[in-house]
This record gives structure tokens, sequence and C-alpha cells, in this order.
């Protein structure tokens, strides 16, 4: 079962991985971080599929992408 | 008990320290690329790179690696003084559109075709961002910024400089490339790219620029997510993708 | 160890290498050219580095990335190419970095010409880039000082870490005599260079920088920067004095070429019975303000007269020392002209008959 783990520290609130997750299961929360910014934040752990994309996009390396079991790479990178 | 693995991480070549840039800007994704990449090939402990002026000016702070900060435009200058007399380390300059195409015009032209064996990273946004959204070199016809309000007028400022183009005009040998990262496949192609001109340094090979179509989404006026789309409807129009010029011998 | 008979260019070139320095950035200007010239064949037989660069904009950059290496480097140039290395001593010193540049001055300012020159001392001693910043600043007026103070330098630049300045002028560069280098070059011990960048293998990323955002922590690198300056003025005063003593009426303050000609004209004043003295600065930064304000506090002295090849530049140093004890007057030729003893003498005697009240200098 693919996870991920979310920095709240460094995110930023810019929403590029909201777009970018293909499962389409992430969005931005009601509450601010320290610094001010709505942060991103899983909202159907099922659907992942530990892609890795949001983590790609993620201009903040805020994003970490963990798997338990066995793991299928989609893509080289 | 299930096994964790970790398939994504911060790199070891980045600091923990959150960057300045603002949210959205793809600084902080090229930063990570070639954090990875560094460590991927190795060459992390040996490394220096050569900061700039213009919103990547603190990259210093972001990499685990040993660090030059130039003055506005000189990085390549410092890069040659550097690399001349350490051959064994590995070089980078990372330099903004002004930086690189404007100021900086005559030292990477140079470093370029004396055929130094270091790589840069160039971030076109197309203006300039730490100044607070000037027209750059590489800003678009009619392209608003703050000193071209009324969109930029090519009659006057004559028509955007394709930095890869021109270097790729020289004889000496080089690797030019020039790539996005405004979606995921153009960041993964982006760090191939990058991956490339990195292994060419190790080789000892040649000089290599990766010419980076950005993001600015605060000076753009738009926000992060609509900053990606105006990139891939306008910027990659009138600057193409692609590999412009390689070493002999390269598929 | 012999002595080899040299141009000027070529002699402090290869004082250089003796030092270590075998890693050069240049650009061709007149009339320093012939520097480059010898090094371009003779750096390979030493294995160092050569190359010429684009614009003495990126010489000056060249140097801040070479040493960052923490080796020894240098460059030689002449007054506009000198303006142009603004930016990296600027640079170089607000970063801590040792360097040398020789400076064969010509004739200014602009495009000037291309004949001997003492104007740009204000820009190698006041700054001439921007910030609070000096540079270490040597004149040689003999070849043979020129080799000497030249592998000084290197040894200063590196003690300092801070960039150091030869200024010649094109006579300097231009003239042959004879000249020796010593056998191997003995320096006292300097401390590890464990600011160089060498790379974050087992230790933490260093960075070489001139960037303070903070404003507390810039003004602790501009009090660290006026630490070492203030260092540089207690142990790095050069000067020499020629036939100075009780009869002298007269006290020329002269540096450089310009220096050994006032030497020829103090010298047949001396057969015409004329006792003058010359006080002759080698560190023009830091300049020997308390020395030469002893000298002419002697009460022989009636005149100090400052010769320089410009329109009156260390002048204002000299005045500064005198602080008004004595009066000061000033000669000098610009243009490229090189004063002849004969001018020098004639000078010297005007200031001696002249029966009005002491005037103040020219500059007034």
């Amino acid at each position: 079962m693919p996870g991920i783990v979310i920095d709240k520290n460094h995110c930023k609130g810019c929403e590029l991985c909201v777009k970018a997750c293909p499962q389409k299961i992430l969005s931005m929360s009601r509450e601010i971080t320290l610094r001010g910014y709505f942060y991103a934040q899983m909202h159907d752990r099922s659907r992942c599929i530990g892609c890795r994309i949001c983590a790609i996009t993620c201009p903040d390396a805020a994003i970490s992408v963990h798997h338990h079991g066995q793991m299928y790479v989609l893509f080289e990178y | 008990m299930q096994d964790t693995n970790t398939t994504f991480a911060r790199p070891e070549g980045l600091t923990d320290v959150v960057t300045h840039y603002c949210p959205g800007c793809t600084h902080g994704v090229i930063h990570r690329l070639v954090a990875e990449v560094l460590v991927e090939l190795g060459l992390r402990e040996r490394t220096v790179g050569v900061a700039p002026v213009g919103c990547s000016v603190l990259a210093y702070n972001y990499f685990n690696t040993d660090f030059l900060e130039s003055p506005h435009g000189r990085a390549p200058a410092l890069a040659t003084g550097f690399k001349r007399l350490r051959p064994d380390m590995i070089v980078f300059t990372y330099q903004g559109d002004g930086d690189l195409a404007s100021i900086g015009m005559a030292e990477i032209i140079h470093a370029a075709n004396r055929g130094e064996k270091f790589t840069t990273i160039f971030v076109n946004n197309a203006i300039y961002g730490m100044t607070g959204g000037q027209m750059a070199p590489t800003t678009l016809p009619g392209q608003v910024t703050s000193t071209c309000p009324f969109g930029r007028d090519t009659q006057v400022t004559g028509m955007p400089i394709r930095v890869v183009e021109l270097l790729s005009s020289l004889v000496t040998p080089s690797y030019l490339e020039r790539v996005a990262v405004h979606s995921p496949a153009h960041i993964v192609r982006a760090k191939q790219a990058i991956k490339k001109a990195f292994a060419l340094q190790k080789e000892g090979r040649c000089f290599s620029l990766i010419e980076v179509l950005s993001t600015c989404p605060t000076n753009w006026g738009i926000t992060p997510t609509e900053a990606t789309q105006w990139l891939d409807a306008n910027l990659k129009a009138y600057f193409p993708l692609g590999v412009f010029k390689q070493p002999e011998g390269m598929k | 160890m012999a002595k080899i008979l040299m141009k000027g260019n070529e002699a402090i070139a290869e004082a250089a290498l003796r030092a270590g320095a075998t890693n050069y950035f240049c650009y061709p200007i007149t009339p320093q050219t012939e520097v480059a010239e010898y090094l371009a064949k003779r750096m390979p037989e030493v294995g160092g580095v050569f190359l010429q660069a684009e614009s003495e904009i990126a010489v000056g950059n060249m140097l801040f990335g070479a040493a960052s290496t923490g080796k020894r480097v240098f460059t030689s140039s002449s007054s506009p190419g000198i303006s142009l290395m603004q930016e990296s001593l600027s640079y170089m010193a607000g970063a801590h970095l040792p360097c040398v540049i020789l400076n064969i001055m010509r004739g200014g300012p602009g495009l000037g010409g291309i004949l001997p020159a003492q104007s740009d001392y204000f820009q190698a001693t006041k700054g001439g880039g921007h910030g609070d910043y000096r540079v270490l600043v040597l004149a040689p007026s003999t070849l043979q000082e020129a080799v000497d103070l030249t592998m000084l330098a290197f040894h200063l630049a590196d003690k300092y870490r801070n960039p150091a300045m030869i200024i010649g002028d094109g006579m300097t560069g231009q003239m042959m005599e004879p000249v020796e280098f010593p056998e191997s070059f003995v320096e006292s011990e300097l401390p590890a260079k464990t600011w160089a960048a060498t790379g974050a293998s087992g230790r933490k990323p260093l960075v070489i920088k001139s960037l303070f955002l903070d404003p507390l922590a810039l003004e602790q690198n501009n009090i660290a920067l006026k630490e070492k300056y203030d260092q540089m003025q207690r142990e790095e005063v050069r000067f020499e004095l020629y036939k100075i003593n009780a009869k002298n009426r007269i006290l020329i303050v002269s540096y450089g070429t310009m220096a050994r000609i006032c030497q020829t004209a103090i010298d047949a004043l001396e057969g015409e019975g004329i006792s003058v003295g010359l006080f002759r600065p080698i560190s023009v930064f830091p300049f020997p303000h308390s020395q030469l304000r002893e000298e002419i506090s002697r009460a022989n002295v009636e005149t100090v007269l400052t010769i320089e090849m410009s329109m009156g530049q260390m002048l204002e140093d000299v005045e500064r020392a005198v602080a008004e004890r004595k009066p000061v007057r000033f000669f000098g030729r610009t243009g490229g002209i090189v004063p002849s003893p004969e001018e020098v003498m004639e000078e010297t005697r005007k200031l001696l008959d002249t029966k009005a009240a002491p005037r103040r200098s020219r500059k007034a």
C-alpha cells in the first residue's frame, strides 16, 4: 500500500500537486501552517497508487512517498 | 510485519532549509533535480556551485555542496577560473535570464566557446523576478512587465533571445538542450537532460548548458497552476524544446 | 644567483611564478602586454594555468573563482583594464580572497594614452570599487624592487586574505635592468587555507560570498575587514629615506619611477651645494603617514614638495600627513610625460629662490 507524507514546514500551498495527482486525491486544507500557507493533504489514502507524481511536481521537496510491500514502479525517475 | 520502502524523498543534495522562493516557483523543482542528479552520479562531495544574482542568489543555502557567490552575470567566469585550477572537481553555474542573457552574455558565450568543462543550468522564466518583474532579454513580444507595461514592443526592444540556439552556432563542441518543468512529464525529461549534462562533465567531455523553461507566478501575475498553463501555451512556442547541440558520438 | 637583464613586465611575470603563482588570467593592454606574452610561453614550462579571457571584467571574475580554490592567482593590466576589475576587487575583498594584481599605469582618464603615468593612485589606494574595503598597494621604483615586492605581495595577500596590488608605470614595464631571483622563495609560515572550496566531503558545505542580507552580519564583515586594514597599517608600512639629513631645506615626497628621477635630481643638486631629501613611500596603502609627519617636522625642512606623474593624487595623503605643519607644494606632469631630472631641479630651485611667504599647495 503506497502513501505519502507532506511536510507542512515546507509546503507553501502552491496547489501544483493537487492538479498533478492522476488519482485526484489531493486537496488543500482549510487551516494554515505556521508560515501562513494552506497546505496540501491527501483526502483518500485508499486510492493512492504511489506514482510519485505529486512529489516530482512539488517545488519544495515537501512530499515523500512510501510503499509497504510489493511495489510496481510505473516509470523511471 | 511488512517493510516500508521510501520510493521518493528529499534528496541528500538539498539542505533542509525552507526556500525563500514563491509558492509554485519552479526554481525549487530545478534545485531538486540538480541535487538528485549530483547524488545519483556520486558527485556531490566534489561539487562546487556558482550562485548568480537573481531570485536564486541564496541558492547556496539550499544545496549540500560548496558554493561561490558571483557578481551578476559573471558566474561563467568564476566557474572558468575555478575549473581550470581544479579540473577534478565538478563545477556548475545556476543562472537566470537576466544574469545569463543580459549582463552575463559575454561571459557565457566565451565560456561556451572555449569549451570550459562546467555545466550551466539556465533558468528562463522570461522576466526578472528578484527585482520585481522587469523585462528580460527572453520576455515575449507583447508580454507585460513593469518596464514594458504596455507589452514588449519589439520595434524598440528587439525580439527575445534564444540562448540555446545562439550558443549552438559556436563551432566548439558542447551539449545544449532546452527543457521545461511545468508538468511531471516535462520534469522527468528535464532530469534526464540535467543528468546527461553532469555525466558529460564527469567524463570531462565538454561544456554543457540546460535551458529550463520555468514559471514565475508572482511576476506573471497568475496562480502557479495558471502559470504552468501559460508556459505551455506561450513559452514553448517561442522556445522549442529539444537537444540543439551535442558532441560527436552521442546518440 | 646570476643577474639577468630583463624587461620590467617580464621580470615581474617571472617573480610571480617564483612565488608559486602559476595561475594567470589576462587580457592584452598596452603597456603591459609583454607580461601575458612572456607567461604564454613560460607557463607550460612550469605546468601552470594561462588563460587569455574575453575582457578584464572576465579576468577579474576568473580571479575570484580561481582564488576560491586556495591557489595563488594573479593578473596584470593597465589603468583602463584595472577600472574594469574594480567590481571583482570589491567582491574579492568582501569575500576575503587573496590575489595579486599588477597595474602598469598609463595616461588617463578614459582611453588616455599609452605612456607612463601615476594617475591611478586614488583608484588603487582609496578603493575604486564600491564598499568599505582597501587593497594593499606596493610601488616599486627599480626592477629588482619590483621582483621583490611582487613576491612579497603574494605572501601578504595570503596573510591578509585580501587583494594586493603592485603599481608600476609604463617605464617600469618597458625598461630593462639586471634582476636576480632567489633560488627559492622563503616565506614565514601562513595559516592553512581552510576557507578554500574543496568539496563538501566529510565536512559541512562552505560558501565563499560577500552577501550578508542581515545588516548586523554585514557590519561584522566590515569590522573584520577594517581590523585587517588596521593591522596592515601597523605592520606593513614600507618606505625609504634618501639623503635625508639636517641640511635639507626641501623634502621631496615621490614614489615609483618618479622617485628615481628625483634621486638623480637630488644628486645633481648636491653637487651644486643644495641639500634636498627624498621620502619615498613603498607601500602607498598602508601609507606611511606618521613616519612622513616625523620627517617633515624636523626644523630644517622648509617645504614639502610632492612630485607625481599626475595632477596630484598622493598629494592628498601627503597633505594629510603634513597636517599643515609645513607648506606643501606640488609638481607634476601628466598625459604620459615623464619629467626630466632637470625639470625637478628647476622646480626645487624655484622653491628655494622665493622671497615670498611660503605658499599653500597648488591644489588649495
